[in-house]
């Protein structure tokens, strides 16, 4: 008797579950599909969330707003990677089959072993400002995206920003520059550079890897930042690393003034930190909620329960990126529904719609991000625009916005990004070329 | 000759030139080495009761201390949710005890490793569907932890002590005392001891197993609170700090898994073995060799002493 009832259970649950899968199926066809890598837990979770609500709730909100994009709606399907590559990469395997039309990994070392599979399976890769320098040749890697900048437009921009402290590019021959980075593949992506500028510009750079499982122990690392005394300290971290660093420098009484980091620290890395103050970090973009965009998110997505955000959170500095990458999505969709006429788009659509991305004032201001960001525009050949940003510091309180706008350093990194291309595909045998059509010149 | 001058000669001069640092580097060592102790402790007092390594240790110094920060964010007093969350730990030593132990008696050690794991993924899961994955600030000066530093100008330099960092000391040293003690002097403790030896013997003279393995996984409980109040100061309370406690691996390899002062003298040499490393060694190499230098130094030892430095000598007939 019982095992008839468990075998009444089992097959009515799969029954259920066909017609479920059925019912999906039959949405999907009408809805464009968006996985969300994303990361809850881990390690990295502190980074990870705020991103990861932020990019929901901007593609929700078109959903609830404007019922989509163009007319259609986006279905949206987080995929827990816990900044894992081999999680990443299972994810990748799993929403495959649904036909995404476009990949956001959120993570360098998930992004690389993607690249090559990108062009195959014709589907775009947006690492925004992550991922392979590199790839921001269109050319060479049609399929990956990487705006508004690279890691090492990132680095251009901090040497400019100590040039500009020091009185001019010139001044930083002689002096001592560290680097503390994340010992993987997102820590080490501007080192060849580094290394390049630092003969060029005739600086010592001094190097301090931190490895993924000494995150939270960095007191030897900072030790030798004590011990060898740079100028400057350039930082590269992510998740529990930037907390550490910035408690490690106040400890050894590091001047904060001259501690920079790339984009990626948010508030909470700073907030309640003894010391903190003065930390500064290349930021692109707006913080706080005084955008329209930004209002309806909290309208019709917040105020309605859609979000797993807690209501203060929303316009912080990690969110408001999340906000920024799906812009990015929702622009790429929006781009390819235009260019080829279909309001259900696939990878291949978006992908041209991505290379066709022009986010000027005007279009910011249609879509209630006016003042949020720089406008940006993408060609075949150039997959990243390589946008200028500011610096800005923390008052122990917020952070406050304290250089104009930086420009990247062109003249140093193109040329340096030509020759990681093309090294790229030389060494990748039977790399593609590129046989995807421009739909504007370049 | 000059990778010989850099790896034989060089170090020992920047020792001399700069004892200020060195002295800096060996008490940066030393705190590192008392916190890995401490989870090693945890590790050590598990296996001495049941022969089995418990992964879970490093999540349970994670769980403890996001259960304190969370409690308190929940409104609770500081002492209150102090309080509160040491009932959680010995709620949890009693589940444990019931839930996976009980009905594992008697199976292979491999088969209750293998239940550790599943404890692990079991309280990343309730640590975060409860608490979230937020890493969350210790509330050190709630719990009336000191903060900021005393300097001590001596050797031609400086050498800084973190309040926090000696507070470390010396909660995990009494800590580290008070257990060795209660462990070797008191009934409970002789009783572990018997179990330790043989479950058979120590059921056959009416010791009651299940009661030792609640109060041997509460005693790890407190020692995972006390370790992630005390690393959760230092940076925060993440997820991140598991991995950090898998550092007590070496410590375990070098001191012995049985021998309580194996963990304290194992932490040390760890502690303060991969500071040095790293600082005065790891620029030969790029740097970043501390994740993997400690488990060099243990293995180092393993071949004078299979067995670690305190743990007992295993003979088994084949």
């Amino acid at each position: 008797m019982k095992m008839r009832k468990t075998t009444l259970g089992l097959a009515t649950a799969v029954i259920a579950g066909t017609l479920m899968m059925g019912v999906e199926t039959a949405k999907a066809d009408d809805s464009i599909f968006v996985p969300l890598f994303t990361y809850r837990t881990g390690p990295f979770a502190g980074s990870g969330i705020p991103i990861a609500d932020g990019m929901h709730d901007y593609l929700t909100m078109l959903n609830e707003r404007d019922g989509g994009i163009g007319g259609v709606k986006i279905a949206i399907d987080e995929c827990e990677t816990g900044y894992d590559t081999k999680k990443g990469l299972e994810c990748y395997d799993a929403v495959k089959p649904k036909n995404p039309v476009i990949i956001n990994p959120w993570s360098t070392g998930i992004t690389l072993p993607l690249i090559p599979k990108a062009s195959v399976d014709k589907i775009p890769v947006l690492s925004m400002a992550y991922g392979l320098s590199a790839s921001a040749r269109g050319d060479i890697f049609p399929w990956v995206f990487n705006p508004p900048d690279t890691y090492w437009d990132g680095l251009g921009m901090i040497l400019r920003y100590i040039g500009s402290q020091e009185g001019g590019l010139e001044k930083i021959k002689g002096k001592k520059i560290g680097y503390i980075y994340f010992d993987g593949g997102f820590g080490k992506e501007p080192i060849p550079l580094f290394e390049q500028l630092a003969k060029d510009f005739g600086f010592e750079l001094k190097l301090y890897p931190v490895p993924p499982g000494e995150m939270q122990n960095q007191s030897s690392q900072w030790l030798a930042v004590r011990r060898d005394r740079p100028d400057y300290m350039v930082m590269y971290g992510w998740g529990a690393m930037n907390t550490t660093a910035v408690k490690e420098a106040a400890k050894v009484s590091y001047p904060m003034d001259k501690f920079i980091s790339i984009w990626w620290p948010g508030e909470d890395d700073v907030r309640g930190t003894e010391g903190a103050k003065g930390f500064k970090t290349l930021n692109w973009h707006g913080i706080g909620t005084d955008y329209q965009a930004l209002k309806d998110i909290q309208k019709f997505v917040v105020d309605k329960g859609l979000s797993k955000a807690p209501k203060d959170k929303v316009g912080e500095l990690l969110y408001n990126r999340g906000v920024y990458n799906s812009l990015l999505i929702a622009e790429g969709i929006a781009t390819a529904q235009k260019l080829t006429g279909k309001k259900v788009v696939d990878g291949a659509d978006v992908r041209r719609g991505l290379e066709s991305l022009n986010i000027d004032e005007a279009r910011l201001k249609a879509i209630g991000l006016a003042g949020f960001t720089g406008t940006l525009q993408l060609t075949c050949n150039n997959h990243n625009g390589h946008r200028p940003s500011f610096v800005q510091q923390w008052d122990g309180a917020k952070w406050v916005k304290i250089s104009d706008l930086i420009e990247p350093m062109p003249d140093k990194v193109k040329p340096a990004l030509d020759a990681a291309a093309q090294d790229y595909a030389e060494k990748n045998a039977g790399w593609p070329k590129r046989t995807e059509a421009c739909d504007k010149p370049s | 000759m000059d990778i010989l001058f850099k790896i034989l000669i060089d170090p020992f001069l920047q020792m001399g030139s700069a004892p200020d640092l060195l002295v800096q580097t060996i008490w940066e060592g030393f705190v590192t080495g008392v916190l890995y102790a401490l989870i090693a402790l945890g590790f050590v007092l598990i296996f001495k009761a049941s022969g089995v390594f418990n992964f879970a240790q490093g999540i349970m110094v994670v769980f403890a201390g996001l259960t304190l920060v969370g409690l308190y964010e929940m409104g609770l007093p500081a002492p209150i949710a102090l309080i509160v969350t040491l009932l959680v730990m010995y709620v949890l030593a009693v589940t444990i005890e019931r839930v996976v132990l009980r009905p594992l008696v008697n199976q292979p050690d491999i088969i209750l490793f293998m239940a550790t794991f599943g404890i692990t993924y079991f309280l990343i899961g309730l640590g975060e569907f409860i608490f979230g994955g937020n890493p969350k600030q210790m509330i050190s000066e709630q719990l009336y932890l000191p903060k900021g530093s005393l300097e001590f100008k001596m050797l031609g330099g400086f050498v800084q002590l973190q309040k926090i960092d000696i507070a470390a000391a010396v909660i995990a040293m009494i800590m580290i005392i008070a257990l060795a003690l209660f462990f070797q002097y008191t009934r409970i403790g002789r009783a572990l001891r018997a179990v330790a030896d043989s479950h058979k013997a120590a059921l056959s003279v009416g010791i009651s197993l299940n009661q030792i393995w609640v109060i041997v996984w509460f005693a790890a409980g407190i020692v995972a609170l006390v370790t992630g109040i005390m690393w959760g100061a230092r940076s925060d309370v993440s997820f991140g700090l598991q991995v950090i406690a898998l550092k007590a691996l070496p410590v375990l390899i070098l001191g012995g898994f049985t021998s309580v002062p194996g963990a304290i003298i194992g932490g040390l040499i760890i502690g303060i073995g991969e500071k040095l490393g790293e600082f005065y060694w790891g620029p030969l190499v790029g740097g970043g060799i501390e994740s993997w230098l400690a488990y060099c130094i243990a293995l180092f030892f393993l071949l004078f002493r299979p067995q670690g430095l305190f743990g007992d000598k295993i003979i088994e007939r084949i």
